[in-house]
């Protein structure tokens, strides 16, 4: 985008309006496939709008980390796969790819909404460990509300597969589902000026001046925050951004609830 | 010993039910889904672009790079490490040779066509799903291409030639196995994939070949149809 366009579209959002004629606080629509690779042992594919992930949970019975030999292991993990956009590149994970992961990741864990002494199996030797991977594939901004949510509905699907001889048997998944029992939903909101937006297309996102990540539970509570970019944000923004976020994840909260029996 | 009926219950020369799609990735320049009963892949192409690092330049023609990938929930067993491994740098070095005689990049010098293929879910033949969809997404991005390229693993288990492996056919352990993958170039009728590990005499081997010519008008069909649909829905709009 050269300067007279990105001059255009920030004189538009700073005005509060969006570039595809949605409201400020308006996400677009959420689609999520479960169950859509059948090699893991709980998968979502999540669509907002253009933006598209997947995500897949893989279990493996590991030892406990010393200093919490009576706990499961949970990771987290995005892949800013470059299918996904011509900025991504093959390699290393980038400083950006690093903070997506470590976001969705601190929203997951903070909220305790795995039990992970649950998953201990023999303390101090045998664990289970969680693995949640989200790929992207199409980039048209917020990936990270896509990979968090996409997280979320993956772990939804995810089964225990069966243990032979002490090993998971891939091959065989039991009834047993891993137990979510909070859902932190995250939002993030973008300034632009005095303007606040959610959802943001690429080419909105990447004029924003700040954003922040807001992950909240059920209770209305906070888990996890991250502000992010180089723009910076007064109390009474910030006040105004958790306040949107909250509003938003009732609305995503239930969409993710939707479809589960 | 005698290899009478599939695992999955296919006819000898049945392929797996597949799918195409064309056009599923918006911001690459081109982009195609394909599966194969359990094994599914995405490719995207970004390019002709400036080629990084320089060195990789050529001023005579474009250069073509593959990168296959599987995701990290993606195979049989336990989690794959993401990041390319030997494998992966294997397969993404002879799925850009299998596509390379198909497409034609004098047309752009010193650039770089960078083809992406990402699998959320295998079973068996997933380098063969990535040439089909990678052949689809170079179409799709408007590569010059004398021809699209199809691909299908054959082989043998036991006394049988078998079309379109699955994972449990290759692990086949009652009998020899042998698994070939082999792409071709569908109108010159020339092979530019050719891999194999296990056991096979040459007349089996030749046997399979011609199954997998035959198999691979099957596949044609099913990409052929998917990028009309594309242009269909190009018509659509307009």
């Amino acid at each position: 985008m050269n300067d007279t366009g990105k001059a255009y579209f920030l004189k538009i959002l700073n005005a509060g309006f969006r570039l595809d004629d949605r409201k400020s606080d308006e996400f677009r629509k959420l689609k999520i496939i479960r169950g859509c690779s059948k090699t893991a042992e709980g998968s979502a594919e999540l669509f907002l709008g253009e933006t598209h992930v997947i995500a897949g949970v893989k279990f493996s019975i590991e030892v406990p980390f010393p200093d919490t030999p009576d706990e499961g292991v949970l990771m987290v993990n995005v892949e800013q796969s470059p299918v996904a956009s011509p900025e991504f590149e093959e390699g290393p994970p980038t400083i950006e790819a690093i903070e997506l992961s470590r976001v969705v990741d601190r929203g997951l864990r903070e909220s305790k909404a795995i039990d992970l002494k649950g998953l201990c199996i023999t303390p101090g030797e045998k664990v289970w460990s969680v693995s949640v991977d989200i790929v992207t594939l199409n980039d048209d901004g917020n990936l990270l509300d896509a990979c968090g949510l996409a997280a979320l509905a993956a772990l939804q699907d995810a089964r225990f597969p069966k243990v032979v001889d002490g090993k998971p048997d891939y091959h065989e998944l039991t009834e047993e589902k891993l137990v979510l029992s909070e859902l932190p939903i995250p939002v993030t909101v973008y300034k632009y000026g005095e303007s606040l937006i959610i959802d943001p297309l690429h080419e909105e996102e990447v004029l924003a001046d700040a954003r922040l990540t807001v992950t909240t539970l059920s209770s209305g509570e906070i888990c996890a925050l991250q502000k992010g970019f180089d723009g910076t944000l007064s109390i009474d923004s910030i006040d105004k951004m958790i306040e949107l976020s909250l509003k938003k994840s009732k609305e995503l909260r239930s969409e993710l609830k939707k479809e589960l029996n | 010993m005698s290899y009478d009926k599939r695992v999955d219950g296919r006819g000898f020369d049945e392929l797996r039910k597949m799918e195409a799609k064309v056009g599923v990735i918006p911001r690459a320049d081109g982009s195609a889904y394909f599966s194969m009963g359990g094994t599914s892949a995405y490719a995207a192409v970004y390019g002709p672009r400036q080629t990084y690092p320089k060195f990789l330049q050529d001023p005579s023609k474009g250069v073509l790079r593959c990168h296959y990938a599987m995701m990290p929930f993606s195979g049989a067993g336990d989690r794959v490490r993401p990041g390319p491994n030997r494998r992966a740098k294997e397969i993404s070095l002879v799925t850009t040779n299998a596509l390379l005689p198909a497409i034609d990049l004098h047309e752009f010098p010193n650039a770089i066509v960078d083809v992406f293929i990402s699998l959320p879910e295998t079973d068996a033949g997933s380098r063969c799903a990535g040439i089909c969809a990678a052949s689809l997404a170079l179409a799709d991005a408007g590569i010059p291409m004398t021809e699209l390229v199809g691909a299908v693993a054959v082989g043998r288990v036991d006394d049988k030639v078998v079309v379109d492996l699955c994972y449990d056919e290759e692990a086949y352990e009652e009998g020899e196995v042998a698994d070939i993958p082999v792409a071709m170039l569908y109108n010159k009728g020339e092979i530019s994939l050719l891999q194999m590990d296990g056991k096979i005499s040459k007349d089996m081997l030749l046997e399979a070949l011609e199954r997998a010519k035959k198999a691979l008008t099957f596949i044609h069909d099913v990409q052929v149809k998917a990028l009309k649909e594309r242009f269909k829905q190009v018509e659509n709009i307009e």
